[in-house]
């Protein structure tokens, strides 16, 4: 058997789940292959943890299927389901030895002693704390405690890892870290992993794809390139990677759109059906500046504004540049590009080719970068 | 330096305070080793012939038999059905909540007395009166609150989500209570139960309207043998009630105490 085989697929169909008159979970549906990494990202309440939780069996459904490996588990209570779960809050038993937790699960599934000394000893070797089996949780650290309950989570062989935040509460250098190891046994194991997180770097470092939830609803689902260079709603392209966004009175022709903002007009590949507002969006990456003295090249936008933060970043620089309508643009610069200050009246240069036109959503606003 | 006679006062006042609070427990000490027949203070002589008598009359071990009897019921009864109730109000989400658990500690709070005249009522009809039967149930409502409050105070801080990760684990719900659960919750429900004896233990009130010739508990006894002559004996007893509650009691708060802590 290779390691791809051991993990489970997941299908979630139509999943909605109520709450009186709050909708956590408004008709989802997720396929996710075996052996895959999948991230549930978004900002909070947006229903990742709910789908997280129906998985695990913590949530009833109120309407919806689920089946891992291919059989309906939606009857199924949590703990005949055969899943490992990670909390962000670890969850260890206080009054158990972390060689007495990670065996919890192979006593409760009546395992002779010396096979389940053998898959402790296992499971603790895969996330470096053998050393620790005698010691309680109360004598680790955080980011200790968080790997004792991934090797209890993994210890019994589930076909599906579930992990919600399991690195929130930790500082950022030993959550760098811990994502490498992560990513590490989900290659050693084979299993399938879904893991919920808001943070969109650490979705782009652990995930094989992302389902990228809004408002109980998945708004994308795809690798992490598919995501920030092909986001197919203005909410995805603005949780992903920064990103600037421009708006203006919209008039298509063709198989272009041309949007005039302050007076001047640029234009965008595409055109949006039913009248919706468009939005033109950049990565900043894509974007350069340059004097108003030269002139655009064949193919390219300019828009005319003015910088108003400029920062040095070593491997190059970043600049703020507030356009005439008011909006600010997000400019990345390589270190040979011609230097700018604040207050320098530059224009801002993109090729047609890179700019994403996108329906416009007032439910973007929300999110922070 | 100014202070220092005001300071002086005040010590001088915390100690009589303190006099006053622990005095009627001193007093009886030093009267159960009285040589002679009487209650009188200060008591003359020494001698052990109260401790003796009390070790040795069948009046009085029977009734401090009775009484481990009846509290050794109550403990385990009232510990059962208060740690019930406990788990049960904790998962309660809606206001009824509250209500139900100011129900439950009640009996704390009606006057004794009230609640002997009503509890003697229906005694009567049920001929409960002077039964282990009887005074099992009427301490066993009075210990349950006692329960309540120790193990509501533990599951305060377990932590729930533990649960949720011993069924993600396998365990069913009777084994999450009993590998989990218990093991965290295990100092409230112990003192729950040795404050649930206490309360039997020492209770009078109800005890003297349910009591019988046939069935006397010690603090009837003692309360008995007081009003009818002035036998010292009750002294010697009181010395030893007095210690055992109190070396229970703080066996029950150090676990408590400790419980809360970790």
């Amino acid at each position: 058997m290779t390691a791809r085989e051991r993990g489970a697929a997941i299908d979630i169909k139509g999943a909605t789940k109520r709450y009186g008159n709050f909708t956590a979970l408004d008709d989802v549906s997720l396929h996710i292959e075996p052996g895959e990494f999948m991230t549930l990202l978004g900002p909070s309440g947006s229903g990742k943890t709910t789908t997280l939780n129906v998985v695990a069996g913590f949530t009833d459904l109120t309407a919806g299927d689920l089946a891992v490996g291919g059989k309906s588990i939606v009857a199924l209570p949590a703990h005949k389901r055969n899943i490992g779960v990670v909390f962000q809050h670890y969850a260890l038993f206080p009054h158990m030895t972390v060689g007495k937790n990670v065996a919890y699960p192979l006593t409760l599934r009546g395992m002779d002693k010396q096979a389940r000394d053998r898959l402790v000893v296992r499971a603790l070797d895969m996330v470096k704390m053998a050393d620790f089996a005698h010691r309680y949780p109360s004598e680790l650290s955080g980011g200790q405690q968080q790997r004792v309950a991934l090797a209890r989570a993994i210890v019994f062989d589930p076909p599906l890892l579930l992990m919600d935040e399991p690195l929130g509460a930790l500082d950022k250098k030993l959550r760098e870290w811990l994502q490498l190891e992560i990513k590490r046994i989900h290659r050693e194991l084979g299993t399938t992993f879904v893991y919920v997180t808001h943070d969109q770097e650490e979705a782009l470092v652990l995930s094989d794809r992302i389902a990228v939830f809004n408002q109980g609803r998945i708004e994308q689902v795809g690798t992490g390139r598919q995501l920030y260079d092909e986001p197919t709603t203005l909410f995805v392209a603005k949780f992903i990677g920064e990103s600037t966004s421009l708006r203006g009175e919209a008039q298509a022709s063709g198989d272009q759109t041309s949007l005039t903002i302050a007076g001047q007009k640029i234009v965008a590949y595409g055109k949006l059906a039913g009248g919706r507002k468009p939005v033109v969006l950049l990565r900043p990456e894509k974007l350069s500046l340059a004097g108003t003295n030269t002139p655009p090249a064949a193919g390219q936008n300019s828009l005319t504004g003015e910088v108003s933060e400029a920062i040095y970043l070593g491997s190059g620089s970043k600049y703020q540049v507030t356009l005439r309508d008011g909006s600010v643009a997000i400019v990345r610069s390589s270190l040979e590009a011609t230097p700018f200050s604040i207050g320098d009246t530059v224009d801002l240069r993109w090729s047609v080719v890179d700019a994403k036109l996108l329906a416009d959503d007032d439910r973007a606003d929300m999110t922070m970068t | 330096m100014r202070l220092a006679p005001f300071r002086i006062l005040l010590g001088l006042f915390c100690l009589l305070v303190a006099v006053w609070l622990v005095m009627p427990t001193l007093v009886i000490i030093p009267m159960s080793f009285n040589e002679k027949k009487s209650l009188a203070f200060p008591p003359s002589g020494f001698s052990w012939q109260w401790y003796a008598n009390f070790f040795t009359n069948p009046d009085w071990l029977s009734s401090f038999f009775n009484s481990l009897r009846v509290a050794g019921l109550v403990a385990v009864a009232a510990t059962l059905i208060g740690t019930l109730a406990s788990l049960g109000l904790s998962r309660m989400k809606h206001s009824g909540a509250g209500l139900l658990r100011a129900i439950l500690i009640t009996p704390m709070i009606v006057p004794g007395v009230v609640l002997a005249i009503g509890i003697y009522a229906v005694y009567l009809d049920y001929q409960l009166v002077g039964t282990t039967t009887g005074f099992v149930i009427a301490h066993t409502m009075l210990a349950i609150p006692f329960v309540i409050i120790a193990v509501s105070a533990s599951l305060e801080v377990f932590d729930v989500r533990l649960e949720t990760a011993a069924a993600s684990l396998g365990a069913n719900r009777f084994t999450t209570f009993r590998t989990v659960t218990m093991p965290l919750i295990a100092p409230g429900i112990l003192s729950g139960l040795l404050f649930a004896f206490v309360t039997s233990f020492d209770e009078i009130i109800v005890a003297l309207f349910i009591t019988s010739p046939y069935l006397k508990t010690l603090p009837v006894q003692i309360f008995t043998s007081i009003t009818r002559d002035a036998d010292p004996t009750v002294t010697a007893v009181g010395t030893i009630i007095f210690i055992a509650t109190t070396l229970i009691i703080s066996a029950g708060l150090i676990i408590s105490s400790k419980s809360t802590r970790s």
